[in-house]
């Protein structure tokens, strides 16, 4: 990374794993587990949160001594909705269908924790550059996670990824591929339950990883 | 009845932890104690309570398409649903801060146990999710509105006590290390889960007059409905 000293590749690097804001901030939740049951829509929520929150950070950093700290909720919620109305517009002019599949969870950008602890935690004290490298850095930490678990919802639960299907075709008469020797669907990993657990089984393997992650009960 | 139905039904069945992961930083963040969970229960209830109804008239008057029309005749195709999320984001922070004056008045020891958390509410998914939904589910009266503010408040409640005592209990067990902590709440929020979705027959008792209900009880939310049908399709 030649472009970035080894401070600002750090914002970048640290919340893709070590400071992930889904499994150590505990940041962002709810649309991670709500959105991943298909890959599709997992990668464009991943790339909204992460254009709503580079720009939303470096906004906030350019407004950060003009804004009172008496109503900067308020201040970064219209930056915030603001952003969002504007992915939703684009989101529903380029893929219409999509939108419907995420229907209120684009909106819920707006209330994802990951955006306002970004703002309050460092947009609120760093300059434009730099914010925006972080912003930059916990989507990606926060997609990576969305990811992973629409990876495996989406292959265990209806064999396909991306729509395409994978695992061989599933019609009862004209089974190929895994459907062959007996495999069949889960469809149990689309409900919504077992995003839960997978989320828990990606943190479980990553606190084994990394003894220093471990907590208390 | 019809306001029973849909208050059942948004504790139960559409709870918003189990069913939709509305409101979960907090419920993972609030839950280690049953106190400060109680609290923070309660004010999701009251928020929700206020919100939801209020966003309703908003809704009904200002945003969406043909709301004008009170206005005069000029105003009738006017289509304002775009600015909804900075309407609604708009009303929630101000109730949430009527909410934190009033809390900071009369309950103090409560007010600093929640600390920060009480202006997250603001940003807690669960409340803006509740007039999100309301609005995509088209909920045609005020007090269908209230109602469903309300029980969907009480369901959110539910589920952190429930998560906050078992949490309390588990500080005594022994769960492996790498599991400690925020991984073992996760996959017993995901079993709680899996117990809440056997309410789905609750409503209909399994009545065979009524398989149209049940094929929308039985699948929790609109999107995994969607998934499902095509799933359905895939399979076909």
């Amino acid at each position: 990374m030649g472009l970035l000293s080894k401070k600002d590749a750090k914002l970048i690097t640290d919340p893709l794993a070590d400071n992930n804001p889904i499994t150590i901030q505990v940041l962002g939740i709810c649309s991670a587990l709500a959105i991943t049951a298909e890959l599709k829509a997992s990668i464009v929520m991943a790339i909204s949160v992460m254009a709503v929150l580079a720009i939303g950070n470096v906004v906030i950093s350019l407004m950060r001594n003009i804004i009172p700290s008496k109503i900067r909720i308020i201040v970064q919620l219209v930056v915030v909705a603001a952003l969002v109305i504007i992915v939703d517009q684009v989101l529903k002019a380029f893929a219409y269908e999509l939108s419907k599949t995420l229907s209120v969870f684009v909106g819920l950008i707006i209330t994802n924790c990951i955006i306002m602890g970004r703002f309050e935690a460092f947009a609120l004290a760093n300059k434009p550059w730099r914010s925006f490298l972080d912003g930059l850095g916990n989507a990606a930490g926060y997609g990576l996670i969305l990811i992973i678990v629409g990876f495996f919802r989406e292959l265990l639960g209806s064999g396909t990824l991306l729509g395409y299907p994978v695992l061989g075709n599933p019609i009862p008469g004209e089974l190929t591929g895994l459907y062959k020797y007996g495999y069949e669907n889960n469809g149990f990993m689309l409900l919504s339950p077992m995003a839960l657990i997978v989320v828990g089984i990606i943190i479980w393997v990553q606190r084994s990883k990394n003894k220093a992650l471990v907590e208390d009960n | 009845m019809e306001h029973l139905e849909l208050f059942l039904k948004s504790i139960f069945i559409d709870n918003m932890v189990f069913a939709t992961f509305l409101g979960m930083c907090s419920y993972l963040a609030v839950s280690k104690k049953v106190n400060t969970a109680v609290g923070l229960g309660a004010a999701v209830i009251f928020v929700l309570a206020i919100t939801v109804p209020l966003n309703w008239l908003l809704d009904q008057y200002l945003l969406q398409p043909g709301a004008l029309s009170w206005l005069g005749e000029e105003y009738a195709d006017y289509d304002l649903s775009f600015l909804s999320f900075i309407m609604f984001i708009a009303t929630i922070a101000t109730m949430v801060q009527l909410v934190e004056i009033v809390v900071e008045k009369f309950s103090p020891s409560l007010y600093n146990s929640l600390g920060i958390f009480l202006p997250l509410i603001a940003v807690n998914c669960a409340i803006l999710g509740g007039s999100l939904f309301m609005q995509s589910r088209e909920i045609p009266t005020l007090g269908l509105a209230t109602v469903y503010g309300i029980g969907s408040g009480i369901g959110w409640f539910l589920a952190i006590l429930a998560i906050a005592a078992i949490r309390e209990k588990i500080r005594y067990s022994n769960v492996p290390p790498a599991l400690r902590g925020l991984g073992i709440t996760f996959i017993i929020t995901g079993l709680m889960a899996i117990g809440f979705m056997s309410f789905g027959g609750m409503l209909t008792g399994g009545d065979e007059e009524a398989p149209k209900e049940e094929k929308t009880v039985k699948v929790d939310s609109k999107e995994e409905k969607e998934v499902l049908a095509n799933n359905i399709k895939v399979n076909e």
